[in-house]
């Protein structure tokens, strides 16, 4: 009994945090999404009105949203199978016995994961500069002309997936390396004497037993690169041609440099919706493997 | 594949990709003590040629970095606080305690993980203009201060703690409050640390929502302000490095002095399944 009601005290402070500065937040912003909130709301909300999904249907048929829309999925589509496959491979070396100082590596590759995004786009921002960065200068040694990196439509998104590969592979590389970790190596073991060579081994043994993890560091990673904000922020302000616009990026110029609310939060839900779009996919592709 | 050429290729790449992993922070520690313009130069330096400390000077003396390193830490310890009592509190209580609709109530939270950040914002900046908390720091703090995954974190460490010691100190007459800080606290430590370095680099390394709920430039973070600062001072190379370091160097800190308790904690987090 007291032990009971204890549970509901214990409980309450941090569930009625989340509920009013979370949950109904989030119901609002639907909410919010259907009026045409902007500055005037603002300043007197008798300036607010209902719209129905008028804010959505202009969003569909404007190209900027389209164009950001794009360049997320760009972001997203190229950047999380190569981060994905950086992190796998940065855990297999470290889980090769081969390796020298692993736990000096593991530490040196997770580094950027815990560095400020902000800080650490600045210094990229110079890596790549023109005319001083140190990328164009070891590309003059190879004969590669300097390559305007941030300034060019073409190459300013390439940068920053490369960018955010580097900062986010340390993170799932932890997830993957506790996988392997548990792998029973008698599998390896049956593996070889079947005679089954080490790219086999790596096919059939590792690869599915890694299907559970490989599927959760899917989900958390897609749901990580939709978010793409501070980079292009920083970056390059969401140019050249807005090669770089990104749905949040879209979200907070709207919301918080034009104060339309209304447009920012339904921007906000046709994310989510994509998002929960993917995940779902990926989830029915997976149990449709069998590596639920 | 002979031993001797797996063992070098291994090596090889594993020291290839610490360079790369390592190159971009090193070279930010060596820029941040170049003379002004030096390191706009090509080929560009690798060290500087005289060091100097004038860059940081600069920072603390005429850009407010003071001000900003100190709003940075006093958002970052206020979050870690509130998160550690809050989510600590629920997740104990998840773990051991039964109320009426404990296991649905978990997993409505589970469920509401999938829901973005992002989207509770703009209802969030106008809630908390309506309660004056735009541009303080009780305006930063509260979006982190409780947290799913933070319940989530405490809750999987405390399941493990025996029933038996609990009901134990009840049959001696404790209450659940004396319980909580006597027994259950301490034996919580690991996971306390755990869950404080999270929630303190979170909040450290947050971006979006200080841009948003911090306009006046005396109470930016050190993420806000260097973004700013990049923004006026896209030629001070030098400058914006000595920023960067100021601004990553506390946390790469914290990481390297609590590493394992970190890592065990991006496990446990990842999973929930």
């Amino acid at each position: 009994m007291r032990a009971s009601l204890a549970g509901w005290v214990f409980a309450a402070p941090a569930l009625a945090a989340i509920l009013v500065f979370f949950l109904l937040p989030v119901l609002a912003a639907f909410a919010l999404s259907l009026t045409d909130f902007d500055i005037y709301a603002l300043a007197d909300l008798r300036n607010l009105r209902f719209v129905g999904l008028h804010n959505y249907a202009t969003l569909l048929q404007d190209p900027l949203f389209w164009k950001a829309l794009g360049n997320t999925l760009y972001f997203v589509v190229v950047g999380v199978p190569l981060s994905i496959a950086v992190s796998l491979g940065a855990a297999l070396l470290l889980h090769s016995k081969l390796g020298w100082f692993r736990p000096f590596f593991r530490t040196a590759f997770f580094a950027p994961v815990v560095t400020t995004v902000v800080a650490v786009a600045v210094i990229w921002r110079y890596l790549f500069h023109t005319r001083y960065g140190l990328v164009n200068w070891g590309l003059s040694w190879i004969g590669v002309h300097p390559v305007d990196w941030l300034g060019d439509p073409r190459w300013a998104m390439p940068t920053i997936i490369l960018f955010a590969v580097w900062k986010n592979f340390g993170y799932n590389m932890i997830i993957f390396l506790a996988g392997l970790q548990s792998i029973p190596e008698d599998l390896y073991e049956a593996a070889r004497i079947d005679g089954a060579s080490r790219r086999h081994q790596f096919v059939h043994v590792t690869l599915p037993m890694l299907g559970p993890t490989l599927l959760l560091v899917g989900i958390l990673t897609l749901a990580g690169y939709f978010q793409l904000f501070a980079e292009p922020y920083v970056m390059t302000q969401g140019g050249p041609l807005q090669s770089t616009v990104s749905v949040l990026y879209l979200m907070y110029e709207q919301g918080f440099k034009w104060w339309n609310l209304g447009v920012a939060s339904a921007v906000a839900f046709l994310l989510f919706l994509l998002m929960s779009g993917v995940t779902s996919g990926l989830m029915w592709f997976a149990r449709r493997r069998g590596a639920e | 594949m002979n031993d001797r050429l797996a063992r070098a290729l291994v090596n090889g790449l594993l020291l290839g990709l610490a360079v790369l992993s390592l190159a971009p922070l090193l070279w930010m520690l060596s820029v941040s003590f170049m003379q002004p313009g030096e390191a706009s130069h090509f080929p560009p330096p690798l060290l500087p040629s005289a060091p100097t400390l004038a860059n940081y000077r600069e920072l603390f003396l005429r850009a407010g970095m003071g001000r900003f390193l100190f709003n940075s830490a006093a958002i970052a310890s206020l979050t870690t606080l509130l998160s550690l009592l809050l989510n600590t509190l629920a997740g104990y209580a998840f773990a051991k305690l039964r109320f009426a609709g404990r296991e649905r109530l978990f997993r409505g939270l589970l469920a509401a993980l999938i829901i973005p950040a992002q989207v509770a914002m703009m209802p969030l900046f106008l809630l908390l203009k309506q309660l004056h908390l735009v541009n303080t720091y009780a305006g930063a703090v509260v979006p982190g201060m409780a947290g799913v995954f933070g319940i989530f974190l405490v809750r999987q460490y405390a399941r493990s703690l025996p029933d038996e010691l609990l009901e134990a100190a009840r049959i001696d007459g404790a209450g659940e409050l004396r319980i909580f800080f006597q027994i259950v606290l301490p034996t919580l430590k690991p996971i306390l640390v755990t869950l404080a370095i999270f929630s303190f680099l979170g909040a450290w390394n947050d971006f979006m929502w200080p841009l948003i709920v911090l306009s006046d430039e005396h109470l930016h973070t050190l993420p806000v302000a260097l973004a700013s600062l990049s923004r006026e001072h896209v030629q001070d190379n030098e400058l914006m490095m000595a920023g960067a370091v100021v601004t990553v160097v506390p946390v790469l800190v914290l990481f390297l002095a609590l590493q394992r308790y970190y890592l065990q904690g991006l496990l446990v987090g990842s999973v929930k399944g």
